[in-house]
């Protein structure tokens, strides 16, 4: 380029996407030959839905403003519900601790020093009403981020629903249930791809029967960015993924406009602003276009494709940490022009603790502001048209194509997992990131940049004391003496004997709730029908 | 020629955070050292267990899950009763500097937070290792 000449230094190099996308110093109408606006962009409403689902976008309601949110006990993550709805706050969403994660009972000698750090310890039942305390289900959507055990706290849930006399069919909200991107990305699963798909599809079946508003599936980029991936990598792997439960399901006999439309999906939502953009947009029209023409659904809404996002938590620094609202803030509005469904703020101490209040608080606070004082709800996909964000779609939607054949011919994402694909794939992409950062041809404002001796921020900072894991061990112990033993163990039997069979898992998975059977008993108990996971070696 | 420095790579306890700690890998395999990589999920006998077998000079421990006080104490108990306090422990991750104090005491050496360059912790660990080395044979 001619730049370089002229300027000094740093010298001016090939640009590049937060991707590695190579980039030209501006775009026009020759860029955008190929493309077809009634085809490709069409309007707001209509197929294959690159300007949004809505034609009306945020103007009837805003995305649902959902703060992730869970640490210690049931108790204190109720009170912090409390204070986020009385916030403004407009959907719930529920962090477990790893224990709970991984399916052992925070008794369990692998839960030692981890029950309530990186969020709420769940063991039973009790633990969930007390979680839901003084919230109505019926009257709110809740998000459940959880994967291998997903089927038994969603146990949990419906039992608590029940239990404060609401119908189920009133419930909605999200389980999160991607267990694929648990073997790709975020690591905590406890059976293997066949047992945890069959267990899948029996949520989707029997939410589909019997909760028309939930989604039992929230296929998730999320974790594979954060491992490291790039925004085409996140974007192709989690399509994928999507795809391959649409199999499942008519591999067990489903129709896919039965199950179809609850599908939903979770993106990451990174610093390079335009390129976030363009990454949702064609999410929706590679998923339109799949779900129409390749899985033939003839219902309109089995071509949404609806999404949460969640800020970079990854794009956060430990340095200077007050820089992390205005990071926050750029990610988040990416989401809303992308066209998110509901959104996720990261709080600005991410790097160091889990969200102290007033941390939590600036970060919902960020998403009303961009709601209610910007403007920019006021247009649909008022980007729409740009060539530079339409031949960024386009680009996305082409890479995806190119990874979707790679993944078919490895066999599909279960083989491609266990070939290491992925892995490989994933920590390639990491590691470029790093050493650019190292290399400073990255630069990361306070890390290696704009550096200060002394902090002029100090956030204060949530602590978790073991008293946390005490309390909650005393608790457990103190339920287990009082339940009705024969029937805990009982419902436990029969659900044993359901696994070995064909029979839907879920209603037993409610008995076994209702009878104060623990999270760490039922997984057992599914453990040694189903085995545990054992990832390849890839070195 | 003196003999590769060997370091053992693990994340105790459940955290599945692991992208860090692949990184780490790579970088200390490219400056030459001898890398043990037992990765996730691992509990603290098996952390010490490879040490001591694999006759390692340093473990270096990814937590990013808030559990590192127990794990680390657990580990460094196993290290003392199995006779093998030589072994500089060291990691990183989300440990706020109240609780990287607490480590310190505890007899942990440095703990590598977020943004740290991966050259950082190379050089540290290079250096402690020379300084160890030249300790001994001043005993001799």
């Amino acid at each position: 380029m001619s730049r370089k000449k002229t300027q000094e230094k740093p010298s001016l190099k090939e640009v590049h996407s937060l991707s590695g996308i190579s980039l030209k110093p501006f775009y026009d109408s020759n860029d955008l030959r190929s493309w077809n606006p009634a085809r490709d962009l069409s309007e707001p409403g209509k197929f294959p839905f690159t300007r949004g689902l809505y034609p009306e976008g945020y103007l009837k309601k805003p995305w649902t403003m959902r703060q992730f949110a869970g640490f210690g006990t049931a108790k204190e993550t109720n009170q912090r519900f409390h204070f986020l709805l009385e916030s403004g706050q407009t959907g719930l969403s529920t962090a477990f601790d790893l224990p709970t994660l991984m399916g052992y009972d925070s008794d369990h000698e692998r839960s030692e020093g981890e029950v309530g750090k990186c969020g709420v310890a769940i063991d039973s039942l009790e633990d969930v009403e007390e979680l839901y305390s003084g919230i109505r289900l019926d009257q709110i959507s809740t998000s459940m981020t959880i994967n291998g055990p997903a089927a038994i706290m969603f146990a949990f849930y419906v039992a608590c629903a029940e239990k404060q006399g609401c119908r189920i069919r009133d419930l909605h909200g999200t389980l999160q249930n991607d267990i694929l991107k648990e073997y790709i990305a975020q690591r905590t699963w406890i059976f293997p791809p066949g047992p945890s798909l069959r267990i899948i599809v029996d949520l989707i079946k029997f939410t589909t029967k019997h909760m028309p508003d939930f989604n039992p599936v929230s296929v998730s980029g999320y974790h594979i960015r954060e491992a490291g991936a790039t925004a085409i990598q996140e974007l192709a792997f989690t399509l994928m993924d999507g795809f391959t439960y649409v199999e499942e399901c008519r591999k067990a006999g489903l129709e896919v406009d039965d199950f179809a439309s609850r599908i939903s999906f979770f993106f990451n939502a990174h610093l390079d602003f335009l390129e976030e953009i363009a990454k949702y947009r064609a999410a929706r029209r590679i998923w339109a276009r799949h779900m129409k023409h390749v899985y033939k659904a003839k219902n309109p809404r089995s071509w949404w494709l609806r999404f949460h996002a969640q800020t970079a938590g990854v794009s956060l620094t430990e340095q200077q940490p007050e820089n992390n609202i205005i990071r926050t803030a750029i990610e988040a509005l990416s989401a809303v022009f992308g066209g998110c469904q509901s959104l996720h703020t990261n709080s600005l101490d991410e790097t160091i603790a889990l969200p102290s209040k007033l941390a939590a608080h600036i970060a919902l606070r960020t998403q009303q502001v961009i709601a209610n004082e910007t403007g920019v709800t006021n247009v649909v996909d008022p980007l729409g048209g740009s060539y530079y964000l339409e031949w960024l779609t386009n680009k996305m939607e082409e890479e995806a194509e190119i990874y979707f054949k790679k993944i078919r011919d490895l066999g599909g994402v279960v083989s491609a997992i266990e070939a290491g694909f992925y892995q490989k794939e994933i920590s390639d992409a990491a590691e470029r990131y790093q050493r650019e950062v190292e290399e400073k041809k990255r630069i990361v404002v306070g890390v290696n940049q704009f550096q200060m001796e002394k902090e002029i921020f100090k956030p204060p900072i949530l602590e978790i004391t073991h008293e946390t894991e005490l309390t909650q061990i005393r608790k457990l112990k103190a339920l287990r003496k009082r339940r009705n033993h024969r029937k805990a163990v009982q419902t436990l039997s029969v659900l044993g004997k359901a696994a070995r069979g064909k029979a839907n898992l879920i209603p037993y998975l409610i008995d076994c709730a209702k009878a104060y059977v623990t999270l760490g008993e039922i997984a057992d108990c599914l453990r040694s029908e189903f085995g545990e996971y054992i990832p390849p070696s890839i070195v | 020629m003196e003999r590769k420095i060997r370091i053992l790579l693990a994340k105790p306890g459940l955290d599945g955070h692991d992208r860090g700690l692949n990184i780490v890998a790579r970088s200390f395999r490219d400056a030459g050292m001898e890398v043990v990589y037992l990765g996730l999920h691992q509990t603290p006998e098996a952390i010490v267990r490879a040490a001591i077998e694999e006759d390692v000079d340093v473990i270096a421990l990814s937590v990013l899950s808030g559990a590192h006080t127990t794990l680390f104490k657990k580990i460094l108990g196993l290290l003392k009763r199995d006779g093998a306090k030589h072994i500089l422990v060291t990691g990183g991750g989300i440990i706020s500097k109240r609780d990287q104090k607490e480590l310190a005491e505890m007899g942990v050496s440095r703990i590598f937070g977020p943004g740290t360059p991966v050259r950082e912790s190379v050089e540290y660990i290079r250096s402690w290792f020379i300084k160890k080395n030249e300790e001994n044979r001043k005993k001799r």
